[in-house]
């Protein structure tokens, strides 16, 4: 009986042994794969459902669901296009206004500032991307919607009004104010972005611009501005990527209207906000697959907008290619 | 000699610029934070965070389930994403060269890019219509799909910082593989780690879209899984755009909380969980 249980013991013993040996190490690399395997798996899932799901639309629509310019559920004729072009316009605003100064201020914070102020400055530009979503819609609602409609809009239409972007009566809620709430909310996105490419740029390149007697002007634009071009593209299209999957504050401020319009001053609707608005709503099948469809496509979109922004900045980026050269020697 | 004066000035200009643009950058932050702290707040009372809402056409009540509802939601899409994603970035970092792992990265890069509506798409499919019911648990899952790849991407950069000699110590020490991972990579990084997972938790419990359709939302409390669940993001939604006065000043008073909450989260989580970050920052930087 005793010797039964040593030898009980013993053999746990040596299987605890061997646990925490090569046995454990193989157990967690399983363990590990499985994991790894599950997630790839969950994401081949996620995009296989939502092709089953707009099967429906694709049949019923196939390419013609981005020509038409329909979109009725109650007549069950269903088109993207409106909301392609509501995303596509409401993106480019938002990038032609919050480009230019998320990558200026990345030059103010790495190459300006000393570097404690700077580290403050980059704090409170990334406090503006842990701000929800929902909460600039609410800001954007009660507060610059009447801003654009009494003063932006006045003001625009005094200096472009001759544009057909800039003509049409203004409600605050619409393209513009969608935009800009969209420029606000990628600032921190590309900023961040740039700051990590111009940081990469080695300190003795600026240093000799300086010395040569560089301004400080001459130097940020020959030694950080012309290595990281490719860098800042690709933050660019990142920060486009961004913009084009925003779903709630545009969702709240963009007036909701499937009506493809000239005037930034109209109502209009993203891919998105179009989702966000009628999913909880569509009983009929034809309408849930419609919008499923417009969730794929969404989702391929901003696929090519992101895959291409890391190729951009992997592949062109002098500062990337020097680095991978010196891996290899 | 004009020249010189010419480069100068250019110099002053392109300074002014960059100040200017930085104040532009700021102006949003503090118009939003102070059009919070100034409608939020003082639609703030005690009736908010105690009591449920009333009836249309009542005033007071509160948002109650609604907080609840968040922390609810949150705490179970975490309690589904926090392990794995720590595993898969334990994975990446410290087995990142075959062909599973470089698959990973890559699908983690896909996921971080997908808009959140998708994957409440997603998460609708996958638990909604088989149970004919808007869920507390669909809501969780599309929350753990946000929260998932934020973690999985932090873990793996916060462990390939560890030196390769900690990691070659260990196993000179005769210590199998997985317990220097666990012993010693793991357990020395943990509070950077925690940063990483708080940083993904604040990030999606201000998300409102994935919840719009999965957890959808109610107006009395629930605890049950199968059942639509309030959420602060969704609940703000709602009254926001609802044409009662009073509920837009709720949805305001709510706005405030989240802000308060996501915020707060964020920078304790940068600050409190890492004091060594708030040393580096104070100490002198000749040091």
């Amino acid at each position: 009986m005793l010797q039964e249980q040593t030898l009980q013991v013993k053999v746990n013993k040596s299987f605890a042994k061997k646990l925490s040996g090569a046995l454990g190490d193989k157990v967690a690399k399983v363990l590990m794969q499985t994991v790894a395997l599950f997630i790839l798996a969950l994401l081949f899932l996620m995009v296989y459902l939502l092709f089953e799901m707009s099967l429906e639309a694709i049949k019923e629509f196939g390419f013609g669901f981005l020509v038409s310019t329909q979109w009725d559920p109650i007549m069950e004729e269903f088109s993207a296009l409106p909301f392609f072009y509501g995303t596509l316009v409401t993106s480019i605003l938002a990038l032609l206004i919050a480009a230019p100064i998320s990558v200026m201020v990345a030059i103010f914070i790495t190459d300006i500032l000393p570097a404690k102020l700077g580290q403050v400055l980059g704090l409170f530009v990334e406090m503006i991307a842990a701000i929800p979503s929902i909460v600039f819609g609410l800001w954007g609602l009660f507060f610059l919607a009447p801003i654009v409609r009494e003063q932006i809009t006045p003001l625009l239409k005094s200096i472009l009004g001759f544009l057909p972007l800039f003509q049409g009566p203004s409600f605050g809620i619409g393209v513009l104010t969608a935009s800009i709430i969209l420029a606000i909310m990628i600032l921190p996105t590309i900023t961040s972005i740039s700051r990590e490419v111009f940081k990469s740029v080695p300190q003795h390149q600026k240093e000799a611009a300086l010395a040569l007697g560089a301004t400080r002007e001459e130097m940020i634009r020959l030694a950080v501005l012309r290595p990281s071009f490719s860098g800042i593209t690709g933050a660019i299209v990142l920060g486009f990527g961004r913009a084009l999957g925003e779903t709630m504050a545009v969702a709240m401020v963009i007036g909701n209207s499937s009506r493809i319009s000239a005037s930034l001053f109209a109502p209009g609707a993203t891919m998105s906000s179009v989702i966000a608005n009628e999913y909880a709503e569509a009983s009929a099948g034809l309408h849930l697959s419609s919008l499923c469809y417009v969730g794929l496509l969404l989702f391929l979109v901003t696929l090519v907008v992101n895959s291409s922004a890391r190729f951009i900045v992997w592949k062109f980026s002098p500062l990337a290619r020097s680095a991978r050269k010196d891996k290899r020697a | 000699m004009n020249q010189f004066k010419l480069r100068k000035l250019r110099n002053k200009l392109f300074i002014a610029s960059l100040s200017i643009a930085a104040i532009v950058c700021l102006t949003p932050l503090i118009m939003v934070t102070s059009f919070m702290l100034q409608k939020g707040a003082s639609s703030l009372d005690l009736d908010f965070f105690t009591k449920l809402p009333v009836p249309v056409g009542e005033t007071g009540g509160g948002m109650l389930h609604a907080i609840i509802g968040t922390v609810y939601m949150v705490t179970l899409g975490s309690l589904i994403a926090v392990p794995l994603g720590l595993i898969g970035g334990i994975y990446l970092s410290e087995y990142g060269k075959g062909g599973i792992s470089k698959a990973l990265r890559l699908a983690t890069d896909v996921m971080t890019g997908i808009p959140s509506i998708i994957i409440g798409i997603f998460a609708y499919i996958l638990l909604v219509v088989p149970f004919k019911s808007f869920s507390a648990l669909s809501g969780a899952v599309a929350l753990a799909i946000i929260i998932l790849p934020v973690v999985i991407r932090s873990s793996e950069e916060i462990l390939k910082l560890v030196p390769k000699h900690i990691r070659e110590a260990g196993l000179a020490l005769g210590l199998p593989r997985w317990k220097v991972i666990l012993f010693i990579i793991v357990r020395g990084n943990l509070s950077a780690l925690f940063t990483g997972i708080m940083l993904a938790i604040a990030r999606a419990s201000g998300e409102t879209a994935p919840l719009l359709f999965t957890a959808f939302g109610n107006m009395y409390l629930s605890y049950s899984p199968m059942e639509p669940m309030a959420s602060l993001p969704v609940q703000i939604y709602t009254y926001a755009i609802s044409p009662f006065e009073d509920w837009q000043r709720q949805s305001w008073a709510g706005a405030f909380v989240l802000i308060i909450l996501v915020i707060g989260v964020n920078l304790g989580a940068r600050f409190l969980l890492n004091p060594k970050a708030l040393r580096d920052f104070f100490r002198r930087s000749s040091s």
